[in-house]
């Protein structure tokens, strides 16, 4: 017989199923992974150094580009932890409001997960279905910030603005003809809410057509099933956390148990997993996009009865109106001030975290006082993942590392920051 | 929340009183400090007694104090100087390539201690957040024990601390450079490290490879930094902000 020698396969990091620029050096035993080591900062911004150099407010957009994937939970973190160390509150609408973007954010998240980790083990049609679902939570964003992708929505003290009255229209152009537009801007008439609504009554339907192709599917269940096993014991020695600490059994959401913004008010239920193996962990995230439609739909129901302000009035803080700016001396002067220098943060430090998509986000920031931060650091669920990698990898075979890079749903904004 | 907290405090304050530097409750979070020599033992104990059952580690940062509350822009009184108050040099992370100071400088603040680990633990079975801060003594070689026995998460997040700041974590298995660049000098978080780099990075046609040059950019400043010491926390004191803003 022939004798086999170890040899290391180099990975990445332009690797279709690396799900951006990781680079793994794999230490293989014939087809069977020894060890695995991840090589990361590829991506590397030093967000947080750049975050010290400048005033509290225009560091939110970096926060968007931390995980590209669900961009308004990141601002969330960023934003809560600066009003902790001011001591403010934002007003109960935009509580609200962050909740069902944060919702509608976990959504966008899961679909892409979904649509990435089966593509990565051979379900194409997946893929599709996810980015048909994931254009209409788009153009939510868009509709309440201008923008598809990199909202810049939250604020320290609320939001940005309130919710539109009108959805963007599609238009007629030489591949669409007015008849089809039409069609396509049917449930576009109304405001966001109605729109929004109008997606969480499809939704689920939605979700049942992802659970037709994939959970009894045999090709599914055999990438899946018995793959990157980790115990509850060792997921929390690891640092896991979300659907990656669910999927082992541990019932831990921080919705539930450390309930920021209106989530106290919330219905809903957290899926917890029990072999802890990765479908289980696709399991409860498709239960999640179920959860997350159920609150959607409540906050709906409460932000259509209760208008109100949803940014706090304190113009140290909040630039005035452009109209108030005309006619007030003084709401120009703070405009002024809040755009020349910024606002200054009492001293102290202060953890803020949320429950993101895909697991904690924590954001510790340090204030010396000033009008910049002293010291930023943003806690990465998917960091501490991409730690256990290797010992999820271990003894399983090469094919099976893609299933385990989808399963922690990797994403490179924010590991490498 | 905030009363299952001061429990907490006066848990640890109990249990650990003589190891401890200090414990400190602010903003419903409290944080220890702990010198390095007794941080295993504390971190153990958090981790493995009834009363503490930290399971889990969330985070470790590294932090580097050098310049922790100087402003680059003096607001007590005025001055003839105008905005090139605020846009010259004169604190750390404004420095340009040329003229660095490739010494090590030590702080006031924090006792002239400069380098930090900040440990940010959870309790999964009490629903409990706590933080501990272990300052390194020595600036210019700054170690700390690593915590990576007590929780294996510690092993990237060590890394991290290691690459960006140059604290080193004894005890460590694998203490390598994780976020930045395969050769890369110098510790990029550091406050005396400048902003825009030391290096840049191009593609030379003429040599047909990447080469590395001394960075181009020239550091510039938007925005000086300010501290106003008249500003409070909502809530204290006084129900309005003070009203300082607009003399400046």
């Amino acid at each position: 017989m022939p004798e086999i020698r170890n040899y290391t396969l180099n990975f990445g990091p332009q690797h279709p199923a690396a799900h951006g620029v990781l680079r793994l050096v794999l230490e293989m035993d014939g087809e069977v992974i020894e060890r695995a080591d991840p090589h990361i900062g590829l991506l590397h911004r030093a967000t947080e150094k750049l975050a010290e150099s400048k005033p509290y407010n225009q560091s939110i957009g970096y926060m968007d580009r931390l995980d590209y994937v669900s961009m308004m939970c990141n601002e969330h973190g960023y934003v809560l932890a600066i009003e902790k160390l001011l001591g403010i509150e934002a007003p109960e609408r935009a509580q609200y409001i962050r909740v069902m973007f944060d919702e509608v954010t976990r959504i966008l998240n899961h679909l892409l997960w979904i649509g990435a980790h089966a593509l990565d083990i051979g379900a194409m049609t997946m893929f599709l279905y996810a980015f048909r679902e994931r254009e209409d939570l788009m153009d939510c964003y868009e509709a309440v910030s201008g923008t598809r992708m990199h909202a810049t929505y939250y604020r320290p003290g609320g939001v940005y603005r309130d919710l539109p009255d009108r959805m963007p229209q599609y238009q007629a152009s030489k591949w669409h003809s007015e008849s089809e537009v039409k069609k396509m801007n049917e449930n576009r008439q109304g405001s966001l809410l109605d729109f929004l609504e109008d997606f969480t009554v499809r939704f689920p339907k939605c979700v049942d057509e992802y659970e037709t192709l994939l959970t009894d599917n045999r090709i599914w269940k055999q990438r899946t099933v018995g793959i990157g096993v980790v115990s509850p014991e060792r997921a929390l020695q690891l640092g896991f956390t979300g659907p990656m600490l669910r999927g082992s059994g541990v019932e831990w959401d921080l919705r539930k148990k450390q309930p920021y913004e209106v989530y106290d008010r919330m219905d809903f239920d957290i899926p917890v997993g029990v072999s802890g193996d990765s479908y289980d962990r696709y399991l409860v995230r498709i239960e999640e996009m179920r959860q997350s439609n159920r609150i959607i739909r409540q906050c709906i129901r409460w932000l259509r009865e209760n208008p109100g302000p949803v940014i706090i009035d304190d113009h140290k803080i909040i630039p005035p109106e452009r109209e108030e700016m005309k006619a007030d001396m003084e709401a120009l002067i703070h405009h002024f001030k809040l755009f020349t220098e910024g606002f200054c943060v009492p001293a102290g430090e202060a953890y803020a975290a949320i429950e993101h998509p895909k697991g904690e986000f924590g954001v510790y920031m340090v204030s010396d006082g000033a009008n910049k931060p002293f010291r930023v650091k943003i806690r990465a669920p998917g960091f501490a993942h991409l730690a256990g990698l290797d010992e999820m990898a271990r003894g399983h075979m090469l094919a099976d590392v893609v299933a385990i890079i989808g399963t922690q749903d990797i994403v490179f904004g924010e590991i490498d920051r | 929340m905030a009363r299952r907290i001061d429990t907490l405090k006066q848990q640890i304050d109990e249990r650990f009183g003589g190891l401890l530097e200090s414990a400190t409750l602010d903003l419903g979070e409290l944080t220890l400090v702990v010198a390095p020599d007794h941080l295993i033992e504390v971190c153990t104990a958090l981790r493995d007694e009834e009363a503490f059952r930290f399971e889990q580690l969330i985070d470790v940062c590294g932090v580097d104090y050098l310049g922790h509350g100087d402003a680059e822009w003096e607001t007590r009184e005025a001055s003839g100087h105008g905005f090139s108050r605020g846009v010259n040099a004169s604190t750390a992370g404004r420095l340009d390539f040329l003229h660095q100071d490739l010494s090590v400088s030590t702080v006031e603040a924090a006792g002239g201690r400069r380098f930090a680990a900040v440990y940010h633990l959870l309790s999964v079975s009490s629903n409990q957040r706590l933080r501990i801060r272990c300052f390194a003594p020595d600036d210019g070689l700054p170690v700390i024990p690593s915590v990576i026995d007590v929780w294996n998460s510690a092993n990237w997040f060590e890394r991290e601390a290691f690459d960006l700041y140059g604290i080193i974590f004894e005890g460590h298995p694998d203490l390598r450079r994780i976020l930045t660049d395969y050769g890369f000098i110098g510790h990029p978080f550091r406050k005396d490290f400048p902003l825009s780099g030391n290096v840049e990075v191009r593609y030379d046609a003429e040599k047909q490879r990447v080469v590395y040059e001394p960075v181009s950019i020239e550091p510039r400043v938007l925005v000086p930094k300010v501290i106003r010491s008249e500003v409070r926390r909502h809530g204290e004191e006084e129900a309005e902000p003070p009203q300082d803003a607009e003399q400046a």
